[in-house]
């Protein structure tokens, strides 16, 4: 608990219930297609349906006649093109909101036509006629590399985005070919989405005379978005408010914009109404950011006694045509935080990754976490060649309390992490001595029971003095002694409404109720990095409680020049302040505020009347949580259907704000992990076409596939202010692995090993028969 | 296109108007109606975000034709609960049980479990999993939606027992 505390900790560490909940069970949400402009058109796109061609012509008067139809924008309407997001050393070729001369995937936006409603809209789409000149696709990112290998990018001569290597180390040959056992296998990552329930979506309003631009979006990051669209637009960073109310998750895939949300900007810019687009879930599915599409190579030295010697990945990545993440970032996370929980004393990597005639690659809940993937399934194939038991592997390996702070060969140290704890205490919720029992006896009559481990630690809230890293909360004490904080956040379900209200409440000493957190428009919070990274608990509880103890601080200095007290003898408990030890000396925090509003005369000299407060913070670097999951299953080999009997997650992400969001948090970033290891897939076929663009062929996760999530919390605090550690993505990192090696250990007797997902009864059943032919 | 007449009762106001024939009942809800509870996640009828009562029958509105619904009574998720009367059994048992999460989803579920109580008011863990395998959430990983359906189930039970 924080040491520092203003009144006695009675939100924090309680499972309170949702502010949220009411309005968004009683359908009073404001999500963006809620909202309703006076004149307010709407856009729909024309998309490529090839992916890779040159556009020969478009020709849009048909299109143009359709009544209805205000205006259809293309790459000759000359939208300016899109700065880049962050600054990276790689190969990044122009982007532009609609294609000029080249289409690149399929679902790159070719038009944007603008009507009075969306179907008109869509209408007018059908009739847009653009004349392509096909060209071969680069579909297989392992073949972009290849000399005569079709170029995405002509302008850039080469598919290369990025490529990275650790030095030669000899002492990693010799770690090698010292070990008893070397192990190498190439573990395959599928592509799939993020598929938050709500699409991507804006409501653009473009107030010409007054020179404003108000953007109602579907996002995660509202000031940072404010700032992109400023510098893509050309508009002062003021002329710009976003507003996201409710936003019907996101996972990543809403943090950044791409270009057809630029498109849609822009065009709003150039009609003199507000303009509407919601993109429908095929669009979603085919031209928002798809994920996870990579492969490792990871060969291990291992010695008998199941210590490991050294590693070596090679890793190669499908950028995608346009990929929203700079190129160093997701494979910079993978080599540097790799061996994860485990003490490994040698460690190489080399990445590569390439462009390819698909939809972009974006980030989607634990961007990285292929590392984890490939880490704890590589794992549970050694504990079999050395025949030894997973679970002793990883125990044998574990990073423990007394090696902590232990440093990672990239530099990255650990401390204040819990693996050796969360591995035992998942072992024992799951009863896995048990369970290998019951294993045994099922073998003996044919049926296929499983159980898998995965252990990560997790970097969060990334700090750094970079602008993600940093946030402020500014407090209002109103003069009715209501409290209002204000937060650069922008929730997609996060609950923050309620969490950080319960941080406030707590460090002012007043009651919940009486906190509101507004967050999630850009005119009336701080700047702030929103929702994403797992941050929010970590960088936004520690400023809302900063903020709210300088409140705290004012309060009692102003109570104790009315009550003749000194501040230190004062107490603010309930929204009274009396003096500590007899309450009858006493003033509601109400009287404060009414001498701190319309008092002016009878403030102390030299206090500056009101009570508001900011805080901006540089979080440090990063923050670790760590958790270890189990998954138990049963395979039936007559269909290669996966059942999941049981699911246990221990956990240590610090100080929970509340239980019950932590557990949320963790349950659905569980489920996320096991449709993706299951289910989810955006395969390609050879001309480039997506195969799954709706739910009919894209598999999600319902619930008579999920099995009771059990959750054991160990409590290591972080040493930023308030002890918490990001909560946010560790449920999938963990997830797609603990599942995996829980179907991999089912199917074990049969000598099957699995390297590649989605685990899908085909794939099961095929591999079932080729054990057994 | 031609236009046709439609009148149907939506949480007990009729609702008159003239709408293109292939006007979907979820845009004549959210659009024509003003009441945008309803949401669309998938306009195929897989996902269920969409799910209104029509004549008390849980029905995806992406599927129907406003036109369909002529002369039907519909009752949407704001035709639930949140009045003077507060939240429903149901309502309440999401909320306590951290049923929902960004909230996009959760009409369709609601509107859902509300029917399945009034027609299996003593189901089974099995009944409550294969009864929300239709509806589609991104954020809670079911539990607590499994959690608060069984809540409201053993509450109704119980209200029905006394």
């Amino acid at each position: 608990m924080s040491a520092q505390t203003g009144g006695a900790a009675r939100f924090v560490g309680a499972s309170v219930k949702r502010r949220e909940d009411p309005r968004l069970l009683t359908g009073g949400g404001q999500f963006v297609d809620d909202v309703q402009l006076p004149g307010m058109l709407h856009a729909a796109f024309v998309r490529s349906p090839l992916a890779s061609a040159r556009i020969a012509s478009i020709d849009t008067q048909a299109a143009l006649a359709v009544p209805g139809v205000v205006a259809i924008f293309t790459g000759a309407d000359d939208f300016p093109r899109l700065p880049p997001w962050w600054p990276s050393e790689a190969n990044v070729p122009a982007q532009h909101p609609l294609a000029i001369e080249d289409v690149r995937f399929v679902g790159d936006p070719v038009a944007i036509v603008i009507a009075e409603s969306r179907y008109i809209a869509e209408d007018a789409c059908e009739l847009v006629d653009v004349a392509y000149e096909a060209r071969t696709p680069i579909v297989d990112y392992r073949a972009a590399g290849e000399e005569g290998a079709p170029v995405v990018h002509a302008e850039l001569g080469t598919n290369l985005v990025a490529e990275m290597a650790s030095p030669p180390d000899p002492a990693l040959e010799a770690a090698f070919a010292g070990s008893d056992h070397v192990f190498k296998e190439t573990i395959k990552s599928h592509r799939y989405a993020a598929v938050p329930m709500e699409t991507r979506g804006f409501v653009a309003s473009w107030n010409k005379a007054g020179g404003e631009l108000t953007v109602h979006m579907a996002g995660q990051a509202p000031h940072v978005a404010r700032a992109y669209f400023a510098l893509s637009l050309g508009l002062p960073e003021h002329a710009v408010r976003v507003i996201q109310r409710d936003v019907g998750g996101g996972f990543g895939q809403k943090a950044f914009q791409a270009r057809d949300d630029m498109a849609v900007l822009h065009a709003a810019m150039r009609i003199d109404r507000p303009l509407k687009w919601i993109e429908d879930r095929q669009e979603n599915l085919t031209a928002a950011t798809h994920s996870r599409h990579e492969q490792i190579t990871i060969e291990v030295g291992v010695n008998n006694d199941g210590l490991l010697q050294a590693i070596r990945l090679d890793h190669v990545l499908d950028a995608g045509a346009y990929p929203a993440m700079p190129a160093e970032a997701d494979p910079g996370l993978v080599a540097a935080w790799f061996p994860g929980p485990y003490k490994v004393p040698h460690f190489g990597f080399r990445n590569v990754q390439y462009y390819t005639n698909t939809t972009a690659r974006g980030p989607y809940r634990g961007p990285w976490l292929i590392e984890t993937t490939v880490r704890e399934t590589m794992l549970d194939i050694v504990a079999r060649g050395i025949g030894m038991d997973p679970a002793e592997v990883r125990r044998r390996n574990s990073i423990q309390a007394a090696d902590q702070p232990y440093q990672l060969h990239s530099g990255i140290v650990f401390d204040r992490v819990s693996p050796a704890e969360t591995l035992e205490q998942a072992v024992e919720m799951a009863h896995y001595a048990q369970f290998r029992e019951e294993q045994a006896a099922a073998r003996a009559e044919g049926r296929l029971l499983g159980i898998g481990i995965a252990s990560y630690i997790e970097p969060t809230a990334f700090g750094g003095g970079r602008s993600m890293g940093i946030e402020a909360a500014t407090i209002r004490i109103e003069p009715s002694g209501k409290v209002t904080c204000l937060m650069g956040l922008g929730s997609y379900g996060h609950s923050v409404e309620t969490t950080m209200a319960q941080v406030v409440a707590d460090e002012l000493g007043v009651a919940f109720e009486d906190v509101t957190i507004v967050q999630g428009d850009t005119a009336s919070a701080p700047v702030g990095g929103g929702n994403l990274g797992s941050r929010s608990a970590v960088i936004g509880g520690a400023v809302a409680g900063m903020s709210a103890r300088k409140a705290r601080a004012k309060i009692l200095d102003l109570a104790g020049h009315l009550m003749e007290a000194a501040p230190d003898d004062l107490e603010l408990v309930d929204g009274v302040v009396s003096v500590k030890g007899s309450p009858a000396s006493s003033m509601a925090l109400t009287e404060i505020t009414q001498v701190a509003y319309n008092g002016a005369d009878r403030l102390p000299e030299g206090m500056e009347p009101g009570i508001e407060e900011t805080t901006r913070w540089s979080a440090p670097f990063v923050t670790h949580s760590n958790a270890t999951h189990v998954c138990m299953c049963e395979v039936d080999r007559n269909t290669g259907l996966v059942k999941l009997l049981d699911y246990v997650v221990s956990e240590d992400c610090g100080v929970m704000i509340n239980p019950m969001v932590v557990e949320g948090q963790i349950s659905g970033g569980v489920v996320q992990g096991i449709g993706g290891a299951l289910l989810e897939h955006i395969p390609y076929d050879a001309d480039g076409n997506p195969l799954a663009v709706n739910f009919k062929d894209y598999l999600l996760p319902v619930a008579d596939l999920i099995p009771e999530i059990r959750i054991g919390h160990i409590v290591t605090p972080s040493d930023t202010p308030g002890g918490h550690k990001g909560a946010g993505e560790g449920g999938t990192i963990g997830g797609v692995a603990a599942t995996v090696n829980a179907v991999a250990d089912a199917l074990a007797p049969l000598g099957v090993t699995i390297t590649e997902q989605p685990l899908s009864p085909s794939r099961l059943l095929a591999l079932i028969e080729q054990a057994s032919a | 296109m031609s236009r046709q007449q439609v009148e149907m009762t939506v949480n007990g106001r009729v609702h008159a108007g003239e709408v293109e024939p292939r006007l979907t009942l979820v845009d004549f809800l959210r659009e024509d109606c003003a009441l945008t509870g309803t949401h669309t996640g998938c306009e195929q009828g897989v996902c269920g975000a969409c799910t209104v009562l029509v004549d008390g029958e849980p029905m995806r509105s992406c599927l129907m034709f406003a036109v369909q619904a002529d002369g039907a009574q519909v009752t949407t998720i704001e035709g639930i609960g949140g009045g003077r009367e507060g939240l429903t059994p149901v309502q309440q048992a999401f909320m306590d049980n951290h049923g929902l999460q960004c909230g996009y989803c959760t009409p369709g579920f609601i509107v859902t479990v509300e029917a399945f109580l009034r027609d299996t008011p003593s189901p089974s863990d099995e009944q409550i999993r294969e009864a929300l395998s239709g509806n589609v959430c991104r954020c809670t990983g079911y539990q607590g939606i499994i959690a608060a359906v069984r809540q409201a189930a053993d509450q109704l039970a119980a209200e029905a027992r006394s």
